[in-house]
């Protein structure tokens, strides 16, 4: 197996509490995983699971109480926004949402230039990685004058995919990418991402609730659930023989397009419940 | 490489518009140019007026106008015309250092207490409540009894004591997007917080500052010219309050010298506001679109036939429909076109489709909640014996008499579906009381039973609850609950399941199955998952661009799906496919149509989307306790 380029040891996040003196709101308790370089780990669970929460903290953007992160070697578990300019070429997110991780003030050109003129990228040269990066996502150059506003959401999406690839980077965290989008939308910008990976070797740490879009795009999966990893291996493994209760629940819990074997798979979803609920 | 994707060929709105957008606007432009001629007045004072403004011709007092004083003299025989326009600098310059200091307190506080929050955030508020108790005229009184009679003076603390507005204004303004995603995104790139606040923050706060602007100046054109009135200013300079004071003096023996002073402060005073007014409608102009006059546009003529299916047993029978949206050449746009569908009772119609598919815009159209720009062109909607929509024509009674009580609504986000204000038990039993005429007590019964049939364990619990106290899930339980409380025949859900986690969806549909087989209900599902169609519909209509491409019974369409759009919308499912490879979906990507007609369709439907409805639990509730 390649070099690790991200890993993650016994990661605590707590949340201040909005009272004093209140217990400050544990979200991960003591998370470990690691992704390999131009490989994706799917990390799946509920809302409310901390999974997002995790993407975070990989960012800087969330409160680290233990723990460490170290990506390419280095330590960022606590790294000043000034050093993590540093990183920023190499590791960049995709947000859930398309329609607020967009400013909607700024045009599309300048949103995708951003990242590069903090790199130091001249302005010429930035406006033509522009134009290069939406031929990349399959959005015509013309876009680069317009506003988010004037894209659907899957268009959006796109957008924010060739912000997090200006720069070249070697890990991309995806949240949530494609949880709100429908599912035709989702299907092409999957493919975008895989194409993406193929071309680029870029790994992926891929956050979502949906077992089969993990599986569909990642090589391993870590099944989260309550702030703790609760299992974790190769994606056929983890996908087609679940060990823990939980991931089979979420196994069975997505439909599937055939009515008879979707009755099937019901059954046996209610059955484990019923199992479930006894114990 | 994929498919350049073409985008919608929408006008651009940039700054420039907001300016032209001002300039159309026949107040904008009135009181811009009134401004922009005062302001001239006053740069040019020194060229334009006849006379020193301190010059005083004592042979000459209290003249009429006319002569080589164009609107006479003062008590003291001073030229008017000459004063008005050196009291414009002052009362000019002392608003603007009045608006600067104001902005140079407020801005910055505001900025850094929003966005950083914190032992900053509460000092700072805890400062600007205080000044905002001050009286500020007695302040000022005080001022010019310890510095004496500057202007300057005055207007500076004018401008600490107004500066709360600014903070107030710039503080909540970076609250509402400090935590957006791309300010994040910002952060991630490793943009300083310097560069951050004024890339992305300070381009929020700019129009409302502008527009305070220009009604703190009034606001401080008011105070200045009064404590001048009073007699308070520094009497070696020419001010507009200071001659209106004059005026008032002698106001039986030249009445017009009050009337000078008097005009140019109203008109720069309402100049400003106007002005302030303007820009505002100029920014929350969206582009105006009439509904056309003519009250509906001919149909196509026949090329279908009219697809009435007479079927005795249905319960709902939509035949023809079409609906539409104005668009900007006042002609509407259809986002559905001649749908037919039928619902038989008991039975569960799955409608399927993309976003933008009409899909929604049909269920709405049966619940009479269309957005109100839109239009049922043509088509009827019948429900058991009642119509609803008789060839294009809504019946509203019929409409509102049927709507809550035999046709029920789950709407797609449970939460804004719930009202924070109300206990979920007040908004559980309030429509069954209004609807159904049950006592209180009897409708709370009813209540705690349905929640313990939809699956809630501890339904005392969740009654006395509020709606944030509640997961999106549970909520939903309670939306179905209250769908189900008024013992409806038909419920139509709306992407019920959308904004839920999978198991959570799984959960939610298997409440909605076991009521339909326990109640007998009949359910209009609307989604864009055919595994959520799989997993609960007797049968399916597949619609695509308004049209309903294919119908029948589930087990069929899905087995043999006989349009190519059904199947790239299998296609899309990832069950079963191979791991890691493209799935290569053939057939145009949403929104990439290559019509401009097709553009038109999705810029009406986005505009749509804008506007969902709410259930008619919650708009019961709304209506009465507004």
């Amino acid at each position: 197996m390649s070099g690790i380029i991200l890993d993650v040891r016994d990661l605590v996040v707590e949340y201040k509490p909005k009272k004093l003196r209140a217990k400050p709101h544990r979200a991960l308790h003591g998370v470990s995983l690691s992704v390999a370089e131009g490989r994706t780990l799917g990390l799946v669970g509920e809302s409310g699971s901390g999974k997002t929460t995790i993407g975070r903290a990989i960012l800087g953007l969330a409160p680290i109480a233990s723990g460490t992160i170290t990506f390419q070697g280095d330590d960022i578990t606590r790294i000043s926004r000034q050093d993590r300019r540093k990183f920023s070429g190499d590791l960049q997110v995709i947000f859930q949402d398309p329609y607020t991780s967009l400013n909607p003030a700024m045009d599309v050109g300048d949103i995708l230039a951003e990242p590069l003129g903090v790199q130091g990228i001249a302005r010429d040269a930035a406006r033509r990685r522009v134009v290069t990066l939406l031929d990349r996502v399959g959005l015509p150059s013309s876009a680069i004058n317009r506003q988010p506003n004037e894209f659907s959401g899957g268009q959006r999406q796109r957008i924010a995919i060739a912000r997090a690839l200006a720069l070249d980077p070697k890990l991309i965290v995806c949240d949530e990418p494609v949880s709100a989008l429908d599912l035709t939308t989702q299907a092409r910008v999957l493919d975008l991402l895989l194409e993406i990976q193929q071309d680029t070797g870029v790994a992926y740490l891929f956050i979502s609730h949906d077992l089969d879009v993990v599986h569909h795009i990642s090589h391993d999966v870590a099944v989260l659930y309550k702030g703790e990893i609760v299992e974790n291996g190769p994606a056929a493994e983890v996908t087609r023989t679940p060990q823990h209760p939980y991931t089979k629940q979420l196994l069975l819990a997505s439909p599937v397009p055939d009515p008879t074997e979707q009755r099937i798979r019901r059954d046996q979803r209610l059955a484990l419940k019923t199992s479930l609920d006894a114990a | 490489m994929t498919d350049v994707i073409r985008t919608p060929s929408v006008p651009k709105r940039s700054q420039r518009g907001t300016l032209r957008r001002m300039l159309r606007n026949p107040l904008g432009i009135l009181s811009l140019s009134l401004l922009a001629l005062i302001v001239l007045a006053a740069v040019f004072a020194p060229l334009i007026a006849p006379f020193d403004p301190n010059y005083a011709d004592v042979g000459n007092t209290l003249a009429d106008p006319g002569g080589q004083n164009p609107l006479g003299t003062d008590s003291a025989g001073r030229d008017v015309f000459s004063r008005l326009l050196y009291g414009a600098r002052l009362t000019l310059l002392s608003a603007l250092l009045c608006a600067i200091v104001a902005i140079a307190i407020g801005l910055p506080g505001g900025l850094i207490a929003g966005y950083y929050g914190g032992p900053f955030d509460s000092t700072s508020n805890w400062f600007s409540n205080m000044l905002m108790a001050l009286p500020g005229i007695v302040v000022l009184l005080v001022v010019r009894a310890a510095f004496g009679p500057s202007v300057w003076i005055s207007m500076i603390f004018f401008g600490i004591l107004i500066s709360p507005s600014y903070y107030r204004l710039t503080r909540s303004a970076v609250q509402s997007v400090r935590n957006e995603l791309y300010v994040d995104a910002a952060r991630v790139v490793g943009l300083s917080d310097a560069r951050i606040i004024s890339r992305h923050i300070l381009s929020v706060v700019r129009a409302p500052l502008i527009i305070q602007t220009a009604l703190i100046c009034g606001v401080a054109i008011a105070v200045q010219s009064g404590l001048e009135f009073l007699g308070l200013g520094d009497p070696t300079a020419a001010s507009w309050g200071s001659m209106l004071g004059d005026g008032f003096n002698n106001i039986y023996v030249q009445p017009s010298l009050m009337l000078w002073p008097a005009l140019a402060i109203g008109i720069t005073i309402g100049s400003l506001v106007l002005l302030g007014n303007a820009i505002r409608d100029a920014l929350e102009d969206r582009r105006q679109i009439k509904a056309p006059r003519r009250p509906r546009p001919v149909a196509e003529a026949g090329t279908r036939e009219p697809a009435v299916v007479d079927d005795a047993e249905a319960i709902l029978q939509v035949a023809d429909l079409s609906v539409g949206y104005p668009n900007a050449d006042g002609e509407y746009t259809r986002v559905v076109r001649d749908v037919s569908l039928t619902i038989r009772p008991g039975e569960v119609l799955g409608l399927v489709g993309e976003s933008g598919s009409g899909k929604s815009q049909t269920a709405f159209s049966i619940l009479g909640l269309l957005p109100r720009t839109a239009r049922i062109l043509s088509g009827s909607i019948r429900f058991e014996e009642a119509v609803l929509v008789r060839d294009g024509e809504v019946d509203v009674n019929a409409v509102l008499g049927i709507r809550g009580r035999r046709i029920a609504y789950i709407p797609q986000e449970p939460m804004s579906n719930l009202d924070p204000a109300f206990t979920i038990g007040h908004q559980l039993t309030r429509p069954m009381v209004k609807l159904l005429g049950i006592s209180k007590t009897r409708a709370a019964e009813r209540a705690r039973d349905l929640l313990r049939r939809v699956g809630i364990a501890d339904p005392d619990r969740v009654m006395k609850g509020y709606a944030h106290e509640i997961s999106g899930g549970m909520a939903q339980r309670v939306l179905i609950a209250g769908a189900l409380s008024c013992e409806p025949d038909l419920i139509i859900a709306d992407e019920p399941t959308t904004a839920l986690d999978v198991t959570v969806q799984a959960e939610v549909l298997d409440v909605i199955r076991t009521m339909q087989r326990e109640l007998g209900v009949a359910v209009l599902l609307v989604t864009h998952n055919i595994g959520v169609i799989a997993d609960i519909a007797d049968r399916v209509a597949v619609m695509r661009q308004g049209e309903i491409v294919e119908t029948g019974p589930v087990d069929e369409i899905l087995r043999r799906p006989a349009h190519p759009y059904t199947r790239t919308l299998m296609a899309s499912m990832l069950v079963g496919k191979e791991p890691l490879m493209p799935l290569g979906l053939s057939g145009p990507a949403t929104g990439a149509e290559t019509s401009e007609e097709e553009d038109e369709r999705q810029r009406a439907l986005d505009q749509a989307d804008m506007q969902q409805p709410l259930s008619p639990a919650a708009e019961t509730i709304l209506r009465e306790d507004i």
